[in-house]
């Protein structure tokens, strides 16, 4: 076997500012041409680990470090950022953030150009690399006028240009809807096959990754790795749930079937699953359990569109004709491409923007004299980043400026606040600053800064972006408290395990146009939706297909209400 | 979206330059219109630029809000002029042929006429100059321009990012205006300018916090793709220099030449008719 072109060796490092080591002890050899998945939840190390890597630690981040690091058989630490970058090529996880041309070509261009290219030759190679990622007729693009994926096939465009041996892909998934994700995790896969170069692919959504096969999945906890296997061996032990990470879902279904789950059945893809008969007989049976469904009590509408239309002013007609009932309680999930409309519909319900057409009625009372501030009080909007909404240094003051805004009394705002951060789970923290928060904490601050204000509706774009499991499961059970409190909550997502698992209901928007409403269940069941909604299917509905279910969408619904049951109740 | 660079995408001669020679031309235009107050020199130089303009095909409603805003300030500027010393000219020409005495020291002369003239003048000798500048170069060529005559590449190159990141800054800043707003912050002209300072602060707050996440990664994808490794760097987007650029450069020489050559007969910077 040749020589590894990463290898840790007792590796430790400590952050200059933190008072302990991110990562101790790290032994991990990574080998020419091998496809490498580590996997963790937040604060295990993952990224850091990524860092050394590529060689902002040090170089970028300087700290303490113990042990040894060759990155092709060189001491990283001894090297430089530059040379390193040459072997290593990053793709980091927002591709907004790092497309840094004005255009596509310049941005693929970039190293190239940084190292004294000659013009001559750089043209053709940007356009045969270009090529290759598929996004070689939009070379002359700018930044705003690309997807997020194709902004992510230029990053990967730009570090495939420099012949590296080594990619690493920083949460790829992260900002992508579902079908793009898939799209992604099939590029690199054909990056992979003709590059020959190994990859490193940093990511706790592990069952998107595995779309496609990996040689290996490194689990880590803590700073260290806790587990370095094949895939099929990880899946059959119970490690992936103790450790915060979702396992995929047609694993979670066939345990609860009873399936044992061991390597040989190749759990690593709903793909590569071989069931016997007898299994498929246990899922399928289980399936077809019925639980008692909760009766669905017809709830009293809250807000209500009719026809709503809407062009912005460069003349895209981003809504033709919406029209939505949503209830009281209700926790309501609004998906879809970007671009289909459903962030510029929550502006209009926000007020932001004037439809040029349409009703809007919130509790049977037409909306349309409204301002921002007055539908504030009655509909609360918070924003995917934390970090765009928070303007004050102490949790208290944060919460308590859109009462200190509304000249409410210091006494009445006390005790509002008090009893908002006790919903949150925030009481303890309320003298601290802000910036001593997690990401996490930091979307309940804003999420309470909002609910202060006592509305009946709740708005909220992409809640768990960016979470780990653990995390998710934190927002997600405190906003479904809030629907039993008869606050109605709607969520605009791409996550579709969110969509499964909390939205009773699921709308979706294509081109402008409402053209789904229903249950989640039916909803990731029907390909054609899935399909113009650029989703994905759930696995759940190709292990029932797999089975023989009678219903897929009846068998994901057990699944559902099952998994909650199994929750709740331990 | 208000773009900060209008690139105006046409063929002309104008367009066809490189980026390099159109700024050299460019500030070789504004030095001479700045050094003079040749009235004369001043008219041809006004002449020239919309000449050039027609060249470009460049169209008047293509520039209009630029148009407007010097309009405004060209206003402005002569009523400011005007208002501190309204006999400025007189003290610069010698002379004073009164026409009209208005109030006070508020008079009207030949003199102060003329050299409001020149004022304006030099406006309209150099803004279509800008304009065209703005208009008929790429975004992309214009720090590898501002590298060609001189500027150390990285000081080129955030002119360069700046115009990349600006239009998502705007965007960022008008999504965490609208989210405070609801709020409760009021930002219309309902409030007092004290309060809406105050107000402010509630947006940028947050503007520079996420700003802040951008520039950490921005500077590593940079890093990570060399940048700041050579003493210097190519650029994708580089024309060559063709026989019009050579041209453009001699005018511009030409043009500061005659400006500077003009105080020798002036006997300095003013053209004295009085």
């Amino acid at each position: 076997m040749s020589s590894p072109i990463i290898q840790f060796e007792n590796f430790s490092f400590q952050y200059k500012s933190q008072a302990e080591p991110t990562l101790h002890n790290i032994n991990l050899s990574i080998y020419p041409g091998e496809k490498v998945l580590i996997a963790g939840p937040s604060g295990c190390g993952k990224s850091t680990l990524a860092s050394c890597i590529n060689g902002l630690i040090p170089f970028a981040y300087p700290g303490e470090q113990s042990g040894s690091l060759k990155i092709s058989g060189e001491e990283a630490k001894d090297t430089s950022i530059f040379q390193l970058s040459k072997t290593v090529g990053t793709v980091l996880q927002d591709p907004d953030g790092q497309f840094i041309g004005l255009t596509v070509a310049e941005d693929i261009a970039f190293v190239l150009e940084n190292a004294c290219t000659p013009q001559k030759e750089m043209i053709p190679r940007v356009k045969a690399v270009s090529d290759k990622v598929g996004i070689g007729h939009h070379l002359d693009h700018a930044p705003d006028e690309l997807s997020g994926g194709q902004k992510q096939r230029v990053s990967m465009a730009g570090v495939m240009i420099n012949d590296v041996q080594v990619f690493l892909f920083d949460e790829p998934l992260a900002n992508l809807d579902p079908a793009t994700g898939k799209q992604a995790i099939e590029l690199i896969d054909q990056i992979h096959r003709d590059t020959q170069a190994a990859i490193v692919i940093i990511e706790h959504r592990l069952e998107d990754v595995l779309w496609r096969d990996v040689d290996r999945i490194i689990l880590m906890r803590d700073g260290k790795i806790l587990l370095d296997s094949a895939p099929d061996q990880l899946l059959s032990t119970g490690l992936l749930l103790e450790n915060g990470i979702r396992e995929p879902l047609y694993l979670t279904a066939m345990r609860y079937a009873g399936v044992n789950i061991t390597p040989e059945i190749l759990p690593q893809s709903i793909r590569s699953v071989r069931l016997s008969e007898e299994d498929r007989r246990l899922v399928r049976d289980w399936g077809a359990q019925q639980l008692p469904a909760p009766a669905p009590e017809p709830g009293e509408a809250l807000l209500s569109a009719e026809g709503i239309d809407f062009t912005y002013e460069n003349g895209f007609h981003a809504l033709k004709g919406v029209s939505l009932r949503i209830e009281k309680g209700e926790l309501l999930a609004i998906v879809g491409t970007n671009g289909a409309g459903k962030s510029t519909f929550s502006k209009v319900i926000c007020g932001f923007e004037k439809p040029q057409k349409g009703v809007l009625k919130f509790k049977g009372q037409d909306m349309s004299s409204l301002s921002i501030k007055e539908r504030a009080d009655r509909i609360g909007y918070v924003m995917q980043n934390p970090n765009q909404m928070i303007s004050k240094s102490f949790i208290f003051d944060e919460v308590a400026l859109g009462l200190r805004l509304r000249g409410v009394a210091e006494e009445e705002i006390a005790r509002r606040v008090e009893e908002t951060l006790k919903i949150c789970g925030l009481y303890p923290f309320r003298k601290w600053p802000i910036s001593a928060l997690s990401f996490g904490q930091k979307k309940r601050v804003t999420i309470a800064s909002i609910l202060v204000l006592n509305p009946e509706m709740l708005i909220l774009d992409e809640p768990t972006a960016g979470q780990d499991f653990r995390h998710y499961t934190e927002i997600m059970e405190f906003l479904r408290g809030l629907s039993a409190l008869d606050i109605t909550v709607v969520m605009i997502t791409h996550d579709m395990h969110l969509m499964l698992e909390y939205a009773k209901r699921a709308v979706v928007f294509s081109q402008g146009q409402i053209i789904a409403d229903d249950t989640s269940a039916n909803i990731l069941t029907s390909p054609d939706i899935i399909r113009r909604a650029s989703l994905k299917e759930t696995s759940l509905y190709d292990l029932a297909l797999m089975c023989g279910a009678e219903a897929p969408n009846r068998f994901v619904q057990h699944f559902i209400d099952y998994d909650r049951e199994a929750r709740t109740h331990g | 979206m208000v773009k900060l660079f209008n690139f105006i995408d046409r063929k002309s001669p104008i367009h066809a330059l490189t980026g390099a020679s159109k700024l050299a031309c460019m500030m070789c235009w504004i030095f001479a219109a700045m050094v003079t107050f040749d009235t004369r020199y001043l008219i041809f130089l006004t002449v020239a630029a919309v000449a050039l303009f027609q060249v470009s095909k460049i169209h008047l409603s293509d520039v209009k809000v630029l148009l407007i805003f010097t309009l405004v300030f060209l206003l402005l500027n002569n009523a400011l002029i005007y208002l501190f010393s309204p006999e400025h000219g007189v003290t610069i020409y010698g002379s004073r042929t009164l026409l009209l005495h208005i109030v006070g020291r508020y008079t009207i002369t030949s003199q102060q006429l003329l050299y409001h003239l020149n004022v304006v003048l030099k406006y309209t000798a150099t803004i279509p100059v800008v304009m065209l500048f703005i208009c008929t170069t790429q975004p992309s060529e214009f720090a590898s321009s501002l590298n060609r005559i001189g500027v150390s590449y990285r000081i080129s190159y955030s002119v360069s990012l700046a115009l990349r990141y600006i239009p998502d800054v705007m965007k960022e800043f008008h999504d965490i205006s609208l989210a405070q707003q609801a709020r409760g912050v009021e930002l219309s002209g309902k409030a007092g300018v004290f309060k809406r300072l105050k107000s402010a602060t509630s947006i940028l707050m947050p503007l520079i916090l996420s700003s802040l996440d951008r520039i950490e990664v921005v500077s590593n994808a940079m890093e990570l793709r060399c940048f700041g490794r050579e003493k210097s760097r190519t650029w994708y987007r580089e024309q060559p220099f063709l026989r019009n650029d050579y041209l453009a450069f001699i005018c511009g020489f030409v043009l500061i030449a005659v400006s500077l050559l003009l105080n020798i007969p002036n006997g300095g910077r003013y053209w004295n008719p009085f």
